[in-house]
């Protein structure tokens, strides 16, 4: 091991992370949003928009998220909408982010028993109004371990950007094999690296799990 | 007796092939105290669920004074605000406490002042006998306390009429009492209530009027006593034997 190597390149390393977890993060509060979205639509059964976010989440869940960003870096200037790569780095972890996000949430909103929304209703609230203020913050608290797994998830998937020459860690690490043949070494930086940022949210969600069970609903 | 609060004309639902409500009409006037028995399945709960509109009815009409009760209707949560509802497992929302049940909707739907919002949810708690338990959240009451406190959420909205859906139901025993208590309290003060129970002695000692309803229909409308004593239908009258452990059908087992 040439820790001389692993010195001189930890700070290239570092802004490679810095810029994983940058689209990362905002990929995932894209994504949150999305899923929301879609998750209600469908539990409302809202026509049309029901049918688009079902297309939507097929797609989504059933390609590769390579596949996703091929289409967005190549396919996307090819129909005249300009792109770079932060952007399609973005979007592609929002597109795909954003069909697992919402099927959490749906499964939280289900776990919801409907007499709850009648018990709103029977408030003289309108649909819109239990469903913000009765139905999701229960569905979110009860989501909240799946949307964990999925933000841990995606921030993995994030290692496939380095196919669409986004500077991400994978990137990087390939990068320095390529050019000085230190495999080990890159390799051992890619692995630190990911573990730094993946531990915290993974403690982190620990936590809040724990948090949310003290703060449970059971009877 | 005062005016004509609630009205229902010719109301009737089915559940697929099966009828639930078949032609009923009902007149509830205001500070009317009525109260509907029956065996299960006769559709009375169906009948409070339909004047919240909470079931959607295939023919007839349901009037609260002069405003048709219509679930599609833009005006309707307006509406319905007049009509308090209380259900028989509670439905306390489970991420808010006592309070933030109660003031939930007076002030995020009737966007009243918060503070005169709790101050009458604590007055009301304090008559339910609930003094001190407004930042409990709903896990840490008895069945019997989130009832109360369901009632008292109700009440809070200032509705017109309150409907009971067998309340006491899926309490045990000896809560019971505390939350019928309540509804005591409640109609010595005059409200209109309509309540779907299956005690008795609380009928008799509550109610103004007793609907006895089976198959969907209304059998009997009377007063408490006549009801008690005298049922007119055989239906009926069958229905309290069951009541009575002392019977002859008892007696020989």
């Amino acid at each position: 091991m040439d820790w001389d190597f692993i010195y001189r390149y930890l700070p290239v390393f570092g802004n490679a992370a810095h810029l994983t977890v940058k689209i990362g993060t905002a990929g995932i509060v894209l994504a949150i949003l999305v899923g929301l979205t879609c998750a209600v639509i469908r539990h409302l059964k809202i026509p049309v928009l029901k049918e688009i976010a079902i297309i939507y989440i097929e797609l989504s869940r059933n390609t590769p998220l390579l596949v996703q960003l091929f289409f967005l870096y190549y396919g996307l200037p090819k129909i005249g909408v300009p792109t770079n790569v932060e952007i399609c780095g973005i979007v592609g972890i929002a597109f795909l982010g954003g069909s697992y996000m919402s099927e959490s949430f749906r499964s939280g909103l289900e776990s919801i028993d409907p007499v709850q929304t009648e018990s709103a209703l029977s408030l003289g609230m309108t649909r819109f109004e239990a469903m913000r203020y009765v139905i999701l913050p229960q569905a979110v608290s009860v989501s909240i371990p799946a949307f964990i797994a999925n933000i841990i998830f995606l921030l993995k998937e994030t290692s496939v950007f380095s196919a669409i020459s986004l500077m991400d860690l994978m990137f990087t690490a390939k990068d320095l094999i390529g050019l000085y043949y230190k495999t080990t070494e890159s390799l051992f930086l890619l692995v630190v690296f990911y573990l730094l940022i993946l531990l915290p949210v993974s403690l982190l969600g620990n936590l809040i799990e724990r948090r949310m069970r003290y703060a449970g609903f059971g009877d | 007796m005062g005016e004509i609060l609630l009205k229902m004309e010719h109301v009737t639902k089915r559940f697929g092939d099966h009828i639930v409500l078949n032609d009923i009409s009902l007149s509830v006037r205001r500070g009317e105290v009525i109260v509907i028995i029956g065996p299960s399945g006769c559709g009375k709960s169906t009948l409070l669920r339909c004047i919240n509109a909470l079931e959607e009815i295939e023919s007839g009409e349901i009037w609260l004074r002069d405003e048709k009760i219509e679930s599609r209707s833009k005006r309707f949560p307006a509406l319905r605000q007049k009509i308090g509802m209380v259900f028989q497992n509670y439905e306390l929302f489970p991420h808010l406490t006592a309070l933030g049940n109660i003031q939930l909707a007076p002030v995020k739907v009737q966007g009243r002042n918060q503070a005169e919002v709790q101050a009458e949810a604590l007055g009301w708690l304090s008559r339910v006998g609930l003094a001190g338990r407004e930042k409990s959240y709903p896990r840490e009451l008895s069945g019997g306390q989130k009832q109360r406190v369901a009632i008292v959420r109700a009440l809070c909205m200032h509705p017109e009429i309150l409907l009971f859906d067998e309340i006491t139901a899926a309490l045990d025993p000896e809560m019971v009492r505390e939350v019928l208590d309540v509804m005591l309290d409640l109609a010595s003060q005059g409200r209109t209530m309509l309540i779907v129970t299956h005690e008795m002695r609380f009928a008799r000692a509550v109610a103004d009027r007793i609907l006895f309803l089976d198959k969907g229909k209304i059998m009997e409308d009377s007063d408490p006593e006549t009801f008690f004593a005298h049922a007119r239908t055989e239906r009926a009258r069958h229905f309290l034997d069951t009541f009575e452990f002392n019977n002859e059908r008892l007696k020989k087992l």
